[in-house]
């Protein structure tokens, strides 16, 4: 970073950064901080009827009522069940096909760079959504042209709906619109690296594939540990495919991912407080692990390095 | 490009077929809504969906779009417009302000702000949403374009970026020399940060375009009056719609491929201004 020099000592110079970073923290304080606490409360309590009255509602306090309920919610559980089984699939295929087409693109003597840096990023600009309509159209078994190329050749329709396959078709959407951002992260990252690097070890002999092991890897690990990181929240905040997908399968109930969840009690059953206390626990589970996958990267990096 | 290669310059063959395999898994969904966009919805069910028909139906299909709900398509893609191109610019307004403060001074309470922004990044979309509907419902805001824009200026990576780049950007000998000369703190942030800054600048506006365009989860859970509603989610709706009517389908499909056209040819006409290292955080000053 740069070398900051101190502070400019002169009159009216000082209230300057307070000014330049005021809209910025009011807009922080109003729309992520007031928000964190007011669903932390909101967490914290429910509407319940007082007394013998009828339907008097009140909000009361009710401790943390709301999450064992949020616990024991089982169409919660099944959510993050089917979030985690979508997760595996998705962030390493996300994550592998970056760093390799990453690793190509630097590769010496590899052709059509440009064309595939472009078009592999491309997918990048699809709205999830959309994204989503796209492929559910092409899993949609009376329009497939996967399921009509398979035909032709005499093979069964494939079943992208079914019970396991759903899980794949789910992921690929998120995939495919998330590999050519990460890849282009990467690539950049390895461009910035010196090529006498690379020089010497081939000089020594080492194939390209060892200096992709032994000499970019390890240089891109901070690069790597970002792209994981929100590719990893990515994960937890799944929302828009399946719920696009939804009206074209039965595979996909209307909780199918935690966020799905959150929608139905907040929204649909008009629950907020239990909703508030799902999606609470949801922002530290990102936490949690946003910073285990960063110290896990840290502790390997140090290891490597002794 | 210019390094000498002292074993031969023969492409080669495996690593450049991966190579294109990963572009043909990127192109093929859209080649296939170019496609199905050109069918009207007898062919849509019965021609092989891996071809053009040439029979009008893209023509059918874009008047028919047209007069969905007297050309409420058109509304959304506006809404998308406004959304993001508003939303992106007032982003990078704030950011910039921010981040180079963030960047170029030393004041008490600096390291707070920034890891507090940091930390923001963190927070799931769902967790603010619920809170911000209910207290943009209090100020009567809820179901208006300020529910949507209000909540996407504030972006924590955004002002990080801004502060990367301030930091890589802006020589401190220049700013010296412009208060020596007596320049305000706030001329030297325009009319020296700011025009040094603007590359990086375009690279957090694409990213918060595309990030607010493509959003779902806000403008779904904001608004009610389709009249309102972003490409996003009046193209969702017309999916649920069309669950019953599969005559919509085609609707769905045209207009998803023209909703992809703007952000795509954005995308390609700003490429040599993206600043994608700024991305991996590892600009060199």
């Amino acid at each position: 970073m740069t070398v900051n020099k101190a502070a400019p000592g002169r009159r009216g110079t000082a209230s300057a950064p307070y000014l330049m970073t005021a809209p910025a923290v009011a807009l922080f304080v109003v729309f992520i901080l007031v928000p964190i606490g007011y669903a932390i409360w909101l967490s914290l309590h429910a509407m319940r009827v007082r007394g013998a009255g009828f339907g008097i509602r009140t909000e009361v306090f009710i401790g943390l009522e709301n999450y064992l309920d949020a616990f024991r919610d089982s169409a919660l559980v099944e959510a993050l069940g089917n979030m985690l089984v979508y997760g595996l699939i998705m962030v390493p295929a996300t994550m592998g096909l970056a760093l390799l087409f990453a690793l190509l693109l630097d590769a010496p003597r590899v052709g059509g760079k440009r064309y595939s840096r472009i078009t592999i990023f491309l997918p990048y600009a699809v709205p999830g959504v959309i994204a989503s309509l796209l492929w559910g159209f092409i899993y949609l078994p009376a329009v497939s042209p996967i399921s009509a190329a398979l035909e032709a050749v005499g093979l069964p329709a494939a079943d992208f709906f079914g019970d396991t396959s759903i899980f794949f078709s789910i992921a690929n959407i998120a995939v495919w619109g998330s590999v050519g951002f990460n890849m282009v992260v990467l690539y950049t990252t390895l461009r910035a690296i010196p090529k006498e690097l690379y020089e010497a070890a081939r000089l020594d002999g080492c194939t390209e594939w060892q200096i992709a092991l032994q000499i970019k890897i390890p240089l891109l690990r901070p690069a790597l540990v970002m792209t994981s990181v929100f590719t990893l929240i990515g994960m937890l905040q799944v929302f828009s495919e399946p719920a696009t997908l939804r009206p074209m399968t039965n595979a996909i109930t209307q909780d199918w991912v935690p966020l799905m969840r959150v929608y139905q009690q907040a929204f649909v059953e008009n629950d907020v407080y239990l909703g508030a206390a799902t999606s609470v626990l949801l922002a530290a589970a990102t936490v949690l692990l946003s910073l285990g996958a960063i110290g896990v990267f840290r502790i390997r990096t140090n290891r490597s390095e002794r | 490009m210019s390094v000498p290669r002292d074993r031969g310059t023969r492409m080669k063959i495996v690593p450049t077929i991966v190579l294109a395999l990963g572009g043909l898994y990127a192109v093929l969904p859209l080649l296939w809504v170019v496609f199905a966009a050109t069918k009207s919805s007898e062919e849509l069910f019965t021609t092989f969906s891996g071809w053009p028909s040439f029979n009008g139906g893209f023509t059918g299909n874009l008047s028919a779009l047209n007069d969905y709900g007297d050309g409420r398509f058109w509304l959304w893609m506006l809404n998308s417009l406004i959304y993001a191109g508003g939303g992106a610019f007032l982003t990078v307004v704030v950011s910039t302000a921010a981040g180079y403060a963030l960047a170029k001074y030393r004041f008490t309470g600096q390291r707070l702000i920034f890891g507090a922004l940091l930390a923001g990044v963190l927070v799931p979309q769902i967790t603010l949403a619920i809170p911000q509907y209910l207290m943009l419902s209090e100020m009567g805001l809820v179901g208006t374009y300020w529910s949507v824009i209000l909540p996407s200026i504030i972006s924590p990576y955004s002002i990080y970026l801004c502060r990367i780049y301030a930091g890589a950007a802006v020589p401190d000998d220049i700013l010296e020399a412009g208060r020596i000369d007596g320049a305000g703190e706030f001329r030297l942030l325009w009319s020296v940060a700011a025009p040094v800054m603007t590359p990086g600048l375009v690279t957090v506006f694409l990213l918060q375009f595309i990030a607010i365009w493509n959003n779902f989860l806000l403008p779904y859970i904001m608004l009610a009056d389709d009249s309102l509603f972003p490409l996003t989610v009046g193209l969702y709706s017309l999916l649920n719609r069309g669950a019953s009517q599969p005559a919509l389908y085609t609707l769905v499909i045209t207009g998803s491929l023209l909703s992809i056209i703007p952000i795509i040819a954005l995308f390609l006409f700003l490429q040599r201004f993206w600043r994608l290292d700024l991305v991996a955080g590892s600009v060199k000053g």
